[in-house]
Parts: C-alpha cells; sequence; structure tokens
C-alpha cells in the first residue's frame, strides 16, 4: 500500500501544465521518429536526449519515456500501413497487419495494435510499481561483490541467451567495457588508455557512442535500401475503435499470456524482440484454426503488440531498481540519469523519491494520453512518410551532430560520433551484436569498480564471490548461463543416447 | 477494394539496383574487422601492461581490469578470424554492392564534410549547406525547396538551442558578425 500512497504522489508532481505539456511534445516528437525510416526506439531518444540536458531530471524523463512510448507506437503505423517495421520487434506485427490493411481493414488493425501496446504496457507498468520498490529495497543491503555478480549475471546472460555468434557478443562486450575504461582511472587516479591524448583524458562519453552507434549508421544503412513506398492510408472512427474494444474480452487468453511473456523477457536483457515472435507463434499454436494467422487476424495483431510493449516497458525494472538496463533504450535512458546527476541504482528509490515515482506515474499517463493521440492522428503521422528522405537524412546528421557536441561542448565528440557511426554500420553489417556494446560502455566503470572494491575487501581473494548464498548464487547462475548453449547441448545430447542404451 | 485506397505513394529514382555486382563479402570484411579488433587488443593490453596489472597494497592496479578485458577481446577475435578464414569456401556473403556503396558513400561525404566545416565555420553554417546541399544535389528536389528548408530549420534549430535552452554550439565568422 505504500506504494500506492507513492504513486499518487508522483501524479502529484506530474500534473503540472509544464509537465503535461512536455509530455505531449516527447509523444509528438516520439511517434514521429517511430514513423521515419530508419529511426526508432534507441535511435530517437539518444538524438533527443540534449534537448533534456537543461531540464530538471523529472521533466527531463518525463519527456524522454513519452519519446520512447511514441516511438514505441509510431513503429505499428508503419508495419500495419507499409509493411515496414519499425523496429525488429515490429516484424511480428506485420505478419497479420499488413493482410488487414490490405483487406481494407487498417483501422481496424491500427486499433488493436494500439489498444495490445496500451494493454501490454500497463501490465509491465503495474508489475515495475510493486515489484521494483521491493527489489530494490532488497538489493540496498547488496555489497560490491553483489553488485559484481548481478553485473556478471547481465553480461553472461547476453552471451549465453543471445542469438548472434557467441565471439561476437563477447567481442562486442569486451569492447564496451573496454572503452569505457578509457582515461581517467576512478579509483587510483590514474590515466590509461589515453597514449597522451589529452581529449582521450576525459574518457569516451557513453551517449556520444551511442549517437554515433545508432544514429549516424541507421542512416547509412537505410540509404542502401530501397526507399519507395507503397502504403495504405486510413483514418480511424470512433465506430471502428468502439467495435474493436467491444470484441476485446474474446482476446483475453492472448493478451494475459503476450503480457506474461513480455514481461518475464523485458526483465532478462534483450528480450523485447523473441517477446513479440514468442507472443504470436503461441498465439498460433493455441488458436484452433492456425492456418487462418497471416491472413488479417486479428489475433495476430494483438499477440505480438502486446508481448513487445510488455517487455519494452519492463525492461526499465531491472534500470529503475538494480541500475542495470534491460535493454538498449533503457542503457541510454540510465546514460541520460547520470548526466542529470543521478545515481542509478537502488539508493535512487530513497534519494529521489520524487523522481521514481513521477516517471512511474508517467508511465501510466504517458500511455493514456498517448493511445488517444495515435487513435486521433494517424493520417497526419502516416503521411509524414511522404516528405522524401533526401530531406530527412540531412537533419537527423544535423541534430546527431548537436547531440554529441552539447554533451561536453567538445569538437572532437563529433569527430567520435562519425567514427562510431562507421563502426556501427559495420558492425551491423557483419551481424555483431549493438546491445552487448551499449551496456558494457555504460556498466563498465561500475562493474570495474564493484569488482576492484571486492577484491580490496577480500585481499584479493576470488572466493568473495561464493562468500554467501546470494552472492554464491547469483555468480553460479551468471556461469551457468555463460554456458548455457553447451549445457543445453549437453542435456539434449544425453536425451538422445537414452533411448538406445534402454533398448 | 483493396488496391483503391492506396494513397501514399513515394517514389525512390535513386534506388539502387539489384543486380548490382558485390563490391565485397562479408567474409572479407569480417577478416579486416578481426584483424583491426586484434590489433587494437594488443594495443591496448600492451598500454595496461606498461600502466600496471599487478597488486599493490591498494588492490588491482588500474591496467589489472582492462588488461584481461583486452585479452578477452583478442581472444574473441582470434576466434573471429580463424573461424571467417575457415568459411572462406563458402559461397560468399555480399558485404555491399556497387551501388549500394554510391548510396552509402551518397551521405556519408556529406557527413565527413559537414563535421569538417562544423570545425571552421561552426555548425549552423554547415548545418545549411548540408541540408540545401543534400537535398539539391542527392535528393533533386527543387532548389528554393532545398533552401527554404535549410534556413528554417536551421533558425529553428538556432533558436532552440543557443537561444530557449542555453546549449552553446560551435560558431564562426558568421554568428561573430550577428554579435554571437
Amino acid at each position: 500500500m505504500e506504494a500506492f500512497g507513492l504513486l499518487v504522489h508522483g501524479f502529484a508532481v506530474l500534473l503540472t501544465g509544464k509537465t503535461l505539456v512536455l509530455m505531449m511534445v516527447g509523444l509528438v516528437l516520439g511517434i514521429f521518429v517511430g514513423v521515419l525510416p530508419g529511426l526508432g526506439g534507441p535511435n530517437g531518444v539518444a538524438i533527443l536526449l540534449p534537448l533534456t540536458f537543461t531540464m530538471d531530471p523529472t521533466s527531463a524523463i518525463v519527456m524522454l519515456s513519452c519519446i520512447y512510448w511514441g516511438a514505441l507506437f509510431g513503429g505499428a503505423i508503419t508495419s500495419i500501413l507499409f509493411n515496414i517495421p519499425g523496429e525488429a520487434w515490429s516484424v511480428a506485427t506485420t505478419f497479420d497487419g499488413y493482410p488487414m490493411a490490405q483487406q481494407g481493414r487498417a483501422a481496424e488493425a491500427l486499433t488493436a495494435a494500439f489498444t495490445s501496446s496500451f494493454i501490454g504496457s500497463l501490465v509491465a507498468v503495474l508489475l515495475i510499481t510493486f515489484l521494483a520498490p521491493m527489489i530494490s529495497s532488497f538489493a540496498l543491503k547488496f555489497g560490491p561483490p553483489e553488485f559484481f555478480a548481478v553485473y556478471l549475471l547481465t553480461f553472461c546472460s547476453f552471451v549465453g541467451l543471445g542469438r548472434e555468434a557467441k565471439h561476437k557478443t563477447v567481442i562486442s562486450m569486451s569492447l564496451g567495457l573496454l572503452l569505457a575504461g578509457v582515461g581517467m582511472d576512478t579509483v587510483s587516479g590514474q590515466l590509461r588508455m589515453t597514449f597522451g591524448s589529452a581529449e582521450l583524458l576525459r574518457g569516451i562519453n557513453f551517449l556520444v557512442a551511442v549517437i554515433g552507434l545508432f544514429g549516424i549508421s541507421e542512416i547509412l544503412l537505410t540509404m542502401e535500401e530501397r526507399l519507395a513506398l507503397l502504403g495504405h492510408a486510413a483514418s480511424i472512427s470512433l465506430r471502428v475503435v468502439l467495435s474493436v474494444w467491444r470484441d476485446l474480452p474474446r482476446y483475453w487468453v492472448t493478451l494475459v499470456r503476450s503480457s506474461f511473456i513480455g514481461c518475464w523477457l523485458g526483465i532478462t536483457p534483450g528480450g523485447a524482440i523473441a517477446a513479440s515472435f514468442m507472443g504470436y507463434n503461441l498465439a498460433k499454436r493455441f488458436a484452433k484454426n492456425p492456418d487462418s494467422f497471416g491472413k488479417g487476424r486479428i489475433e495476430g495483431v494483438f499477440a505480438p503488440e502486446t508481448a513487445a510493449h510488455a517487455s519494452g516497458t519492463s525492461a526499465l525494472l531491472p534500470m529503475l531498481a538494480l541500475g542495470i538496463p534491460g535493454s538498449g533504450t533503457a542503457a541510454i535512458l540510465l546514460g541520460g540519469l547520470m548526466v542529470w546527476g543521478l545515481n542509478p541504482g537502488p539508493l535512487l528509490f530513497v534519494e529521489h523519491k520524487d523522481f521514481v515515482w513521477g516517471l512511474i506515474a508517467s508511465m501510466y499517463l504517458g500511455n493514456v494520453v498517448g493511445l488517444v493521440l495515435v487513435l486521433t492522428t494517424v493520417p497526419i503521422f502516416a503521411s509524414i512518410l511522404r516528405v522524401p528522405f533526401a530531406a530527412v537524412a540531412p537533419m537527423i546528421v544535423v541534430s546527431c551532430a548537436i547531440g554529441a557536441y552539447a554533451i561536453q561542448n567538445a569538437m572532437f565528440d563529433i569527430w567520435l560520433m562519425l567514427g562510431f557511426g562507421v563502426v556501427g554500420y559495420v558492425f551491423k553489417k557483419i551481424s555483431i551484436p549493438l546491445a552487448p556494446f551499449t551496456l558494457a560502455l555504460v556498466l563498465g566503470n561500475r562493474a570495474e569498480d564493484a569488482f576492484r572494491l571486492s577484491m580490496i575487501g577480500s585481499g584479493g581473494d576470488l572466493r568473495v564471490f561464493w562468500s554467501n548464498g546470494l552472492v554464491g548464487s547469483i555468480t553460479t547462475l551468471a556461469i551457468v548461463l555463460l554456458f548455457w548453449p553447451l549445457i543445453d547441448k549437453l542435456f539434449s545430447g544425453v536425451g538422445r543416447l537414452q533411448p538406445p542404451a534402454e533398448a | 477494394m483493396s488496391q483503391t485506397d492506396l494513397e501514399i505513394v513515394v517514389e525512390d529514382p535513386t534506388a539502387p539496383e539489384d543486380d548490382s555486382p558485390a563490391v565485397v563479402s562479408s567474409g572479407t570484411i569480417e577478416i579486416i574487422v578481426s584483424l583491426l579488433l586484434l590489433a587494437l587488443a594488443a594495443t591496448l593490453g600492451y598500454d595496461n601492461w606498461r600502466t600496471g596489472i599487478s597488486w599493490d597494497s591498494t588492490g588491482p592496479e588500474p591496467g589489472y581490469f582492462p588488461f584481461y578485458l583486452s585479452l578477452i577481446l583478442g581472444g574473441g577475435s582470434l576466434y573471429g578470424l580463424i573461424a571467417a578464414l575457415l568459411s572462406r569456401r563458402a559461397p560468399a556473403e555480399t558485404f555491399v554492392t556497387r551501388a549500394q556503396a554510391r548510396r552509402v558513400m551518397a551521405v556519408f561525404v556529406p557527413t565527413l564534410l559537414f563535421c569538417l566545416v562544423t570545425q571552421f565555420l561552426g555548425l549552423y553554417v554547415a548545418s545549411f549547406l548540408l541540408i540545401a546541399g543534400f537535398m539539391r544535389l542527392v535528393g533533386k528536389i527543387a532548389l528554393w525547396k532545398s533552401l527554404l528548408t535549410a534556413f528554417l530549420f536551421t533558425a529553428i534549430m538556432f533558436v532552440t538551442f543557443d537561444i530557449a535552452f542555453d546549449v552553446i554550439m560551435p560558431k564562426g565568422p558568421l554568428e561573430a558578425a550577428f554579435g554571437y
């Protein structure tokens, strides 16, 4: 019940004219970047982050998270009307969404997508409201070894559970951790990996890297594609909305199942894409006539959208409670927290109550406002795609440069951004994943500090990571996850061997 | 009724052809990237070794943690190098076709020039030149539309950042002439 009281307080923080205006601005900007080709959640948040530098942290996070919700809503518009998934996790939405649009049921599909996004997020926000304070008060007891074990768990689960080739994930992660270490060492004050350069003294800023990796590289990648578009126009009438909503209770099993999958996978790192496909596939498997999927079935829109949004939202849970982002976008928001001078982690709930509960309240309010906004303005946003990419691309480049420069007022950062743009382009093309790099870069220093502090505490004895039940089980779990593919293979190998042995 | 409500149609006259020949295969790029990463791992590893990778009275020295990371990075890229070399006999996957490379360069080169101009003439002049030039030369959009869009966008950015939000951007002689 304490959470409820604090939540009401959060709404009180939020319900000022200024915050509401920022919320609307954030949502509109978010839908805008979500609809534009080649831009999505993480890119949009990274590019627009500098706008918030001079705001107070609460307004800033409200605006940024609204950009994120907006981008999530916007992705569904292009998936359904144009068969172009704005994000990897919108791919599953195109399977049934685009056929529906082709049959002239675009309005229905869009309403279904927005409504189920809303439901998915709402379930995840409820989870955050009640679970995050509990986890963070539990985590207050953590010492450096426990924190290092949790960081290790995050990194290992990326390697063990990721879909990419293992060595590529390892490369991307170790590179991120290394670059995080460039500059002044936080413990001893000594310089390292600067090679005498005064510019590297400051270190490699996380946000500069992100703007390059996600903004510039995305422009380069988008230009490779054929940019011609052929889409359906749609306007949503109140009658369609109401008829979809009336049918909604019939699909409650799908909605509940997808929300659950989404929340579960969102908390584990890198889960949103897996969540949307899993939601879709399970809905198909449990349906009475699975063959009708892919031909414009409304359930095929409900299932992946609910799961994707539930996981996109619940990815913020570990970020708020432990200071560990569950997705690329959450990592960028975390980078933002540091810029505004907040220290992410369990202490956030104690030291910055206004901020945390303002953010959680803004998740509720942002989703409600967002739902109304997208339902009423779809035609306007769909027509943004008429603007030629040749006009949009240079504007995005300029915005990226402004963002990169504004962080530390350094021209060097603009060049660094360009360099990271090229790196991101090449990495994406040879499928080295960028999310582990982002995560490692933002967590690198804190992981190292935790490691060194626990080493100092134990006098260099690695057994400190198994010194009590809690830290021991986290560390063991991390190592199990790291070698999960091997263990999995071993077990299925044993399973295959068993029957002949008995026969 | 399905085809009649097609309303939004955007053409892409300079789209890359599908049958354009490959410039380089993904395997080759993987080898190059692995070699570069290996070199980076060696350089950083050496630098950390020089900084100190052992233990002193206060705990691990600054180079300790990154040194072992460079070993991991080196190991990963070595594995990638060997894997890429071994799979060379398999049919090559295209990294980029000639037409795609031309389009990517059409964005990359202007962006590079933009950064260069920003260094000397300031961000706003560079941004005006980039947008107007890109729209006109790459997008083949009418000159007056290009100039107007570029001017409006740059002006909005200037008002938003330098005046409203007090985020100061690099400026050059033109802004100085106006007293900023």
